[in-house]
């Protein structure tokens, strides 16, 4: 069976940049000097440690072929221990040494590790607020959530694992070869002679598991994606006896993984014992060699012991590479996709020298304005309005007809292409967020709710209101009986994005959150549409008084909310094509009166 | 999130685990391989020194050319055939591994579909996910390499221990008693370090709840300008890690050093006592090196046995949560009847509905009766149960009073496959998976051919869908083309009405439709309803035009039944839940 049933998709960008290599790129880079610089002097002590560290490490088997080779013999003559006992003593120091060192070298660089993750999830989080809605638009909020999610844990997970393990590989590899060389330079150079084999040998391993990883990465994606699918989406699987079809595809998933991990796994089945049978050769090797130089007397028993000890040392850390590996590349394809974000500059940037507007009466005006959505068909082509201060204004029209653009350009989540849009004769672009949003509130039907609190999600409005003011904007719309017959009031969980809560209910909430914000321009994009009629008529009868001293721009598809407008747009193709009070277009024969005539027979 | 489900960390019992075990019943020969490969290593491992050690006590010290040679083969040999017997243990041991967590990861999702909405409206998905992919690697890297090595590792601290012992028995002694304090320490260590890291879990887990929030509500919160209010909560989250996270790298740091600093303590004893030995003649120079490497080569099995035994605790835990959801028994299982020539005549006798434990019915003593062919829309005030009193037919839900029937049947009689394929549902909220249109569509409905689909996609007003980039095989859903809410509710239309079910349930399907589509949705809608059962829940007039007749739903039961005319003139409940602008605006009801 194929995977017709996924269908197709435009390629996902993510997915491309993991097969970069492991050599990060120049904004990469970038971003982990940028990171890294404020700890310069931590990681200057930090190599110094780690190399003192290292050093104790590869004291040991020295002193042991020491211990071996001057210590014992005096002994044997009974000349007593003296020597020997020193150099226990410099083991234990050696042991004491590393110990300390290496103690002091995990936890500071644990800490500046950690500092990293915590400036990156900041960078990374503030950035992504601050970018424009055009790009959330484009990026969804899926993969806003793995960059804060998945992709820092990849890096905190080389961190954890992988880092110390490089380090400690990349230097005790060294040390110990030239320690090898040290001792004894030809046995040295016979236990050197598997170095190449293990190079290449690594490089094929490296290579294979890292496409291996990423399958399994795609693999698991996928079980996660139906898996979760399935289970948020369970009613309707039941309802539409889809779990036979479920299973079918579900079992594949759950192969092809199986499937992807084998790989993974047999290539280090590969791995581990290859590295083990280079290390073993080279100590058979070393034995047969040593043995035989140790027994025309070239070398002494001490060194052969310690070049035992130090081959130990050699190939040990080079088996935990294998789990490095994926480590370190999921991490280059995270910092990758980061960077990548930390460089999108937002499409609605702040102003450079921001006009103060302490007071807003209100008033807009649309001069010339042109907006596309990216390279589109232009959606408003050079536009003018004039809405005056405490006006409330009704748009209709159909979908696709500018409405919401004109709401988003007025609440500036967009920049027109050409022309302005001016708040009380300012440019909104030369506003500063604050002021804007201190004076524009937009409310859609979309009305999120943020697990925590009714009150906390009312209080989003006004971070600071009262409690007092947190009812009565409650109060104000109708929602406070509903409220306050909830099991904690006030203070009952709206559980994960308002789950308990019906679309009505989460509407209401998000009434009196723009109510307690008390803007000067309040713009409701089908902020009705989910709620019953009770509680719209409610909703309507507070915006009588509520909107009366401040200008509103109310997008609806019901016309019931027309009845509450000063004035009427009718748009189409971008333009208006009628234009003011409800009675005077109810009256005439355009296309208001025709919609509206339609509304009243629904209505029966 | 702490999941308040789940036992705590080290509370487990063998008794999950144990009953997992059949999982491996099919792959005994491979484990059996696995096993003896790992013995035969092990003791390939153990004997190399000796070998050594025979080198250096034989030809290096007495000078004895002709055994150099022998021995070194004899050293290659055992190292080749060492590495041979790792390559075989791990290779033979991938598939009943990996066999084990895929079979009851495919069991999970089976049970899964199986339970009812009660459970799924209890459990998150979230939870559901980390049993489906955290405790079942947890409990696959225990059952698959934890026990080996939890047993490989005791046998070779024996055979090593015992090796020393016959060796030196005083150096062999000091090095036994060095272990036991490790096992117990590192034992103690994993605890902390898996609560702690369980604990940085659940901090991420929260910080990836405010990422999402910001993310999904990014216009709501930049609609108020709270960029600084919702980085403050993300910061606080975000900084709680890193303090946590701290704690954790200094145990850490402490944790590995310990182990690293105990074998080369010993060492240090064994060469103080090995040299003493060595200078009374006790000890041979031979036995004191392969002493050294044999140390040394104990300090992986002393130092993983703590770790081994913590991850059998967690794997113990693990077991037990994926156990709790395979151990939960479907409420709401199929009969055995099936109605062979469905009419689509539903009744509700006395039907009610009550969750568990709560104090009120939802639903009480409802009685109604949609004849074949006739639509009856519900109306009734936001909660008052008309999503719950549709759910009763396809068994969602199951009445906790009364019964539902169709065609005579209770439905709690017949087969849910017969069942469900009679009652079709569109609900308020579409659920679009990520996959093709055309999959979306079929759902369970396999057999749907193009001429079907297109006849549905008609009806629903949702041929758009024809002309996405790639026609029907485009995937929507979260993970594809994003559509709008209008479409998404005309592609769940399209889906309810594919295969053209006797009782069609519409909860509230209409309400994201603009006024111009949703008269085209609802004209399409009345030819379907025309020869279906129909069941509607409707919040507009328009809506409830569709129907025939309309039920009042009020304090959990059916107060009034009757055509909307009727009702609009006499109920005056029903004028204030429906009629709108009843009394907003007076001089509109006069014009």
């Amino acid at each position: 069976m194929s995977d017709s049933w996924r269908g197709v998709a435009a390629e996902n960008r993510d997915d491309l940049s993991e097969s970069v290599s492991l050599l990060l790129r120049a904004r990469s880079r970038r971003l982990l000097a940028g990171l890294l610089r404020p700890h310069r002097r931590a990681i200057a002590v930090l190599t110094a440690v780690i190399v003192v560290s290292n050093a104790a490490g590869l004291a040991m088997p020295y002193l042991v072929k020491t211990g071996i080779d001057s210590g014992i013999p005096p002994m044997a003559r009974g000349e007593g221990p003296g020597l020997a006992l020193t150099i226990v003593g410099l083991v234990l120091l050696a042991a004491l040494t590393q110990a300390l060192t290496r103690q002091a070298f995990l936890y500071m660089a644990g800490r500046i590790g950690q500092d990293v993750l915590l400036e990156l999830r900041r960078r990374v989080f503030d950035h992504f607020q601050r970018l424009s809605l055009s790009f959330h638009e484009k990026y969804t909020s899926g993969r806003v959530i793995s960059r804060l999610t998945s992709d820092v844990e990849a890096i905190a997970e080389l961190l954890d694992s992988g880092f110390d393990g490089l380090v400690t590989a990349v230097l005790t590899l060294c040390g110990t070869a030239v320690m090898l060389l040290v001792l004894d330079v030809h046995l040295g150079l016979v236990a050197l002679v598997p170095l190449p084999v293990l190079m290449l040998f690594t490089r094929w391993f490296r290579r294979e598991s890292s496409a291996a990883y990423r399958r399994t990465r795609e693999a698991v994606a996928l079980v996660i994606v139906h898996f979760v699918e399935s289970m948020t989406g369970i009613r309707a699987v039941q309802a539409f006896r889809r779990e036979p079809r479920n299973q079918e595809i579900f079992q594949r998933l759950n192969a092809d993984y199986r499937d992807a991990n084998t790989r993974g796994s047999r290539l280090v089945a590969v791995f581990m014992p290859g590295i083990k049978l280079i290390g073993n050769v080279t100590v058979a090797a070393v034995l047969l060699y040593g043995g035989w130089l140790a027994l025309r007397g070239e070398v002494t028993v001490g060194v052969l012991a310690a070049f035992l000890l130090y081959l130990r040392q050699f190939y040990e850390p080079m088996q935990e590479i294998s789990q490095f590996y994926n480590a370190l590349q999921s991490a280059g394809a995270a910092l990758e996709k980061l960077s990548g974000v930390l460089e999108e500059r937002p499409g609605v940037p702040e102003p450079a020298r921001p006009v103060p507007l302490p007071r807003a009466a209100g008033g807009l005006r649309f001069e010339r304005v042109e907006f596309a959505y990216g390279a589109g068909p232009p959606v408003l082509p050079a536009f003018d309005l004039e809405i005056p201060a405490g006006q409330t204004v009704a748009v209709v029209g159909t979908t696709g007809a500018g409405k919401t653009t004109l709401a988003k350009l007025i609440a500036r989540f967009y920049d027109p292409v050409a022309g302005r849009v001016l708040l009380d004769g300012v440019d909104l672009r030369d506003l500063d967020e604050a002021t804007l949003r201190r004076h524009v509130v937009m409310v859609t039907q979309e009305n999120f709710l943020f697990s925590g609190t009714v009150e906390d999600n009312v209080r989003f409005g006004r971070p600071d209101a009262p409690m007092a003011a947190v009812a009565e904007a409650a109060e104000a719309i109708g929602a406070h009986g509903y409220i306050a017959s909830l099991p904690q009031g006030y203070g009952t969980q709206v559980g994960k994005r308002g789950g308990r809560m019906s679309a009505g209910q989460r509407q209401l909430v998000a009434f009196a959150r723009a109510f307690l914000a008390d803007p000067a321009v309040l713009i409701l994009d089908e902020a009705t549409s989910s709620l019953d009629v009770p509680s719209e008529r409610l909703v309507q009868r507070a915006l009588r008084t509520v909107l009366a001293d401040r200008t509103a721009l109310i997008i609806a598809h019901r016309l019931s909310t027309v009845e509450i407008a000063d004035r009427v747009l009718v748009m189409e193709g971008g333009r208006v094509v009628e234009d003011g009070p409800p009675d005077r277009l109810i009256a005439g024969s355009g296309r208001f009166a025709r919609l509206h005539r339609a509304w009243l027979d629904s209505l029966a | 999130m702490a999941d308040p489900s789940g036992p705590p960390a080290g509370r487990g019992s063998w008794r999950s685990l144990w009953r997992l075990r059949s999982y491996l019943r099919p792959y005994v020969p491979a484990l059996v391989v696995s096993w003896v490969a790992a013995l035969l290593g092990i003791a390939a491992g153990t004997v190399i020194p000796l070998v050594g050690k025979e080198i250096v006590d034989g030809p290096v010290t007495h000078g004895d050319r002709g055994a150099l040679l022998p021995l070194g083969l004899l050293a290659l040999g055992l190292g080749v055939s060492e590495a041979v017997l790792i390559f075989v243990r791990r290779w033979s041991q991938t598939g009943p591994v990996l066999g084990l967590e895929t079979a009851i990861r495919d069991d999970l999702y089976r049970h899964l579909q199986r339970l009812p909405m009660s459970f799924h409206g209890e459990w998150q998905s979230g939870q559901l996910l980390s049993r489906a992919t955290t405790d079942l690697s947890t409990i696959r890297r225990f059952l698959g390499f934890g026990v080996l090595f939890l047993i490989m590792n005791i046998l070779q601290l024996a055979a090593v221990t015992v090796v020393l012992l016959r060796m030196y028995w005083p150096l062999g002694l000091l090095v036994a008693a060095s272990a036991a304090p490790v096992v117990a320490l590192s034992l103690r260590f994993e605890r902390r370090y898996i609560r702690i890291s369980r604990t940085v879990q659940d901090q991420q887990g929260d910080l990836a709840t405010l990422a999402e929030e910001a993310a999904v509500g990014i216009r709501t919160v930049k609609a108020f300008g709270r960029r600084a209010h919702v980085y403050d909560g993300f910061d606080r989250t975000a900084r709680d890690i890193h303090r946590t996270s701290l704690e954790k790298v200094r145990l850490a740091s402490r944790f590995f050093t310990f182990l690293e600093v105990v074998p080369n303590v010993t060492l240090a004893m064994v060469l103080l006592l090995g040299a003493v030995a060595v200078g009374a003649g006790a000890l041979t120079l031979g036995t004191l090196v392969a002493f050294t490497t044999l140390v040394l080569q104990l300090v992986w099995p002393v130092a993983s046995l703590g770790y081994i035994l913590a991850m059998g605790q967690e794997a113990m835990s693990s077991a037990d949560r994926v156990v709790e959801v395979l151990g939960t028994v479907p409420d709401i299982v199929g009969g055995s009847a099936v109605i062979p020539r469905p009419r689509g005549h539903v009744r509700f006798e006395g039907a009610g509905f009550r969750f568990p434990g709560a104090e009120r019915p939802v639903l009480r003593d409802v009685w109604l009766e949609v004849r074949p062919g006739e639509t009856v829309a519900v109306v009734g005030a936001t909660g008052s149960g008309k999503t719950t009193l549709t759910a009763l037919v396809p068994r969602l839900c199951d009445v906790t009073d009364g019964r539902v029937t169709i065609d005579g049947h209770d439905v709690r009689d017949l087969s849910l496959t017969s069942l469900r394929s009679v009652v079709a549902t569109a609900f308020e909220e579409p659920t679009l998976f990520s996959m093709s249109v055309r999959e979306n569509l079929a759902l369970g409905h396999r057999d749907a051919g193009d001429a079907e689909i297109r006849e549905a996609l008609e009806i629903a007003q949702a041929t758009f869908a024809y002309d996405l980039p790639w026609g029907l095989d485009t995937r929507i859903g979260e993970q594809g083309m994003s559509l709008s809410g209008g479409q998404r509710q005309r592609l769940a239309l399209a889906r309810a009405i594919l295969g053209k079910p006797r009782v069609l349930v519409l909860d509230d399907t209409l309400s994201a439709l603009d006024v111009e589509t949703e008269a085209l949705v609802e004209e399409a809608l009345r030819r379907v309803l025309a020869d279906a059962t129909g069941l509607v829940v409707a919040h507009r007039a328009s809506t409830v035009l569709l129907a025939d007749r309309v039920a009042l739903l009020r304090d959990g039961t059916v107060s009034h039944v009757g055509r909307h005319a009727d009702l609009l003139s006499e109920v005056p409940e029903y004028r204030a839940l429906l009629a709108q602008d009843a009394d907003l605006d007076p001089e509109q009801a006069v014009r």
